[in-house]
């Protein structure tokens, strides 16, 4: 018995190794009640972002009441030029130049949260570097050899990759070489801000549901309660 | 006295339709052993779980579209943009898995306590038919949000049908509808999981519980109750389901739905088990993920199925895990049906089996690695090993002396004393601090006590050695 414990547990251990592949993820500080972090993220996401990407399952009216915005200024400060508040958020770019540009569709990013995590789209773009063997110039340490382009390169600016010998093996290293238009701690902000949009974007209710949630376990607590108190009264003659 | 017109028309029913007899055989004169304990819980709360899935899935159907082009975004018009559809969502997802988490439970208390042995063969019989029925609704209702994983798992599971020999390939191109899962595919899974598979559910269900209304409830005792019976023709141990049951049963329901409440609200994914984080890419016939993995319920067969090397054996492998389970009441040979009383080589042996299917889950949630392939070679033959080697371990076995009435076991409420016992004795009191000026709740005894690593260790030795005894 004691052999196939150890047994047991040397092999759990074992797996520990294979979990740990990859690159390690930054992590970003997703705060869904800061209001006005996710209007920023709206913002930097219609400027940079809605070129190629659409996010069809959210209307920019949904954005407004949210936030508790005012519809008028989400529509002049957020939405494009011509939008009305009750559009979906859609790009412009078509599918046909987009496979003749990048070789495939930009997918459209309303569920892009919930498939990879906060940490993974903060990591992923601040992870692009300078590769002169992709076709635009750029690859990410986080996804190799993405389609996608750097569409904040002027705001980050440009970063290098280095491969430094350990005793642990390659390990690889993004330097900045040139600066770009934000200051690191800027840009770290500015991409928080977008990864916390894209959370939002992901399940608008999740807001609601958080908040609705407590006064429902309440109603339960005094539920069981209730409950626990009718069977003890019941069962009084049975023990 | 005349009667009243209420009750005249309640006659004119009552004179046509049994409805005091049905009460009063089911419920109130429904003899109930008195001594079920926590796991007697799950039966209910399946029933629970049942109607929460019915009601949540009238409500989802009025929304959701089965065509593979608005199948995917009607689920997310669902979560976004239909007045509570999240809510609904989210209750239907949560509950197919506290579904199959309430029958493991109850299918463990079966095994536990002899539950399925003479006279409850049928009963049991019917149970697994439930499960199977079950597993067949979960998979096509998981097809439906016609995600990527929602596609992939669909297509590799039908793919396993085309390893039978000669029918194979046809099978599985009428299964689908299609030479991949596709639109048609989507079509009639959506027909099975709204329709045919619910009745033939509740059909099984209400069999399932007349057969046991038939027979008598079995205890954690595993004692024939209706041996010992009063001048009235009641079971000394029995009691009336209605109230007694019903009132408990309701202080599960209130623990279950606490839990169940906590997942909807606060992690409606739980991780990734629950809701898939690649089922959120839409359905892409072009794109094979790197890494399909069944929804956690499926995973301890499906890691039997990878463990298998040959793919024809591996889906004998997977049904025959199955199967195996209905022939319990044939393969154990011992007539005492309670754990409490039986030997110690069936304890273990059940210790055994459930490590090995918990194992067995775990590695179907990962990628099959050489390393986890062969551990889950192991915890397959123990899996196996459990059933099919029962009829000789279980007649070697030595059992107890089954009582004649059924035993009383402490109340939550009686072990509240010596748990406290217990965490005074795994923490002691540091010495008061000095007053630095907080609030004094922080400055309560409880806040007080540091843990104890010499009390720690003299609980864990005896808790260690009431295990050791009561493996025997």
């Amino acid at each position: 018995m004691k052999n196939l414990i150890t047994l047991l547990l040397l092999l759990t251990l074992s797996f520990g190794a294979y979990a740990s592949e990859g690159v390690e993820l930054q992590e970003a500080d997703v705060d869904l009640g800061d209001k006005t972090s996710l209007l920023r993220g709206a913002k930097h996401f219609v400027t940079y972002c809605l070129g190629c990407h659409s996010i069809k399952h959210v209307r920019y009216l949904r954005i407004a009441l949210d936030t508790h915005a005012d519809e008028k200024e989400v529509l002049k400060d957020i939405a494009p030029f011509g939008a009305s508040i009750y559009d979906p958020m859609l790009s412009a770019m078509n599918k046909h130049d987009a496979e003749r540009w990048f070789g495939t569709q930009p997918p459209d990013l309303s569920l892009i949260a919930r498939v990879r995590g906060a940490d993974w789209l903060y990591s992923y773009l601040k992870s692009y570097y300078s590769d002169t063997k992709r076709p635009f110039g750029v690859n990410n340490l986080v996804f190799e050899d993405t389609a996608m382009p750097n569409p904040l390169w002027q705001l980050q600016g440009e970063q290098h990759i280095e491969t430094r010998k350990t005793i642990y093996g390659d390990q690889k290293e993004l330097l900045l070489a040139k600066e770009g238009v934000l200051s690191e701690k800027e840009f770290d902000l500015m991409v928080n801000d977008l990864v916390t949009f894209l959370v939002y974007v992901g399940e608008p209710t999740q807001l609601d549901r958080q908040s609705m949630g407590k006064y429902v376990l309440i109603f339960l607590f005094l539920f069981l309660v209730l409950a626990y108190l009718l069977k003890k009264e019941y069962w009084k003659d049975i023990h | 006295m005349k009667p009243s017109r209420l009750t005249a028309c309640g006659e004119w029913v009552l004179d046509r339709f049994p409805l005091a007899s049905l009460w009063k055989d089911h419920m109130t004169h429904y003899y109930a052993p008195r001594n079920f304990n926590f796991w007697y819980f799950f039966g209910s709360l399946a029933l629970l779980v049942l109607v929460n899935q019915f009601i949540t899935g009238i409500l989802l159907t009025m929304n959701y579209k089965p065509d593979a082009k608005l199948a995917f975004d009607s689920v997310e018009y669902i979560m976004r943009d239909v007045s509570w559809g999240w809510l609904v969502r989210y209750m239907h997802s949560t509950g197919a898995s506290a579904f199959f988490i309430v029958v493991y439970l109850h299918m463990f208390r079966g095994i536990m306590y002899g539950s399925f042995k003479q006279p409850r063969e049928l009963i049991w019989i019917f149970g697994m038919l439930i499960f199977v029925a079950l597993m067949a609704e979960a998979f096509m209702g998981y097809l439906l949000p016609w995600g990527q994983m929602s596609y992939w798992g669909a297509q590799v599971i039908i793919s396993l049908f085309s390893a039978i020999p000669v029918i194979g390939d046809e099978l599985s191109l009428w299964i689908r509808g299609d030479y991949v899962v596709s639109d048609a595919t989507l079509n009639r899974f959506f027909a099975f999981h709204v329709i045919a598979v619910p009745l033939v559910l509740v059909m099984l269900v209400f069999m399932h519980i007349v057969a046991l209304h038939e027979v008598g409830s079995n205890n954690p005792d595993g004692i024939d109750i209706k041996k010992l019976k009063d001048k009235n023709g009641i079971p000394l141990d029995g009691i009336p389901f209605h109230p007694y049951y019903t009132v408990k049963d309701l202080v599960g329901v209130g623990v279950f739905l606490i839990f169940f409440a906590t997942v909807i609200f606060y992690m409606p994914e739980m991780g990734g088990y629950f809701l898939e984080h690649a089922n959120f890419i839409p359905a892409d016939p072009m794109k094979t993920p790197e890494h399909i993995a069944p929804v956690w319920y499926f995973t301890p067969f499906y890691a039997i199925l990878r463990a298998i090397p040959d793919k024809f054996a591996g889906v004998i492998g997977m049904g025959g895990a199955i199967v195996v389970l209905f022939l319990l009441p044939w393969l154990d040979r011992n007539p005492v049906r309670s754990i409490r009383y039986r030997g110690g080589i069936y304890k273990k042996a059940l210790a055994l089996f459930v490590i090995s299917f918990i194992a067995l889950g775990y590695l179907g949630t990962q990628p099959a690695t050489p390393v986890a392939t062969n551990v889950a070679r192991v915890f397959t033959v123990i899996y196996f090993g459990f059933f099919l080697l029962m009829p000789l371990y279980t007649r070697w076995e030595k059992t107890k002396p089954v009582p004649d009435r059924v035993t009383e076991e402490l109340s939550f409420e009686e072990q509240i004393p010596a748990l406290m016992e217990t965490f005074e004795e795994i923490t002691e009191i540091t010495p008061e601090p000095v007053d630095d000026g907080q609030h004094h709740a922080f400055r309560s005894v409880f806040f007080s006590r540091r843990p104890n690593p010499e009390g720690m260790r003299n609980v864990a030795t005896r808790l260690a050695k009431k295990l050791k005894e009561s493996l025997d």
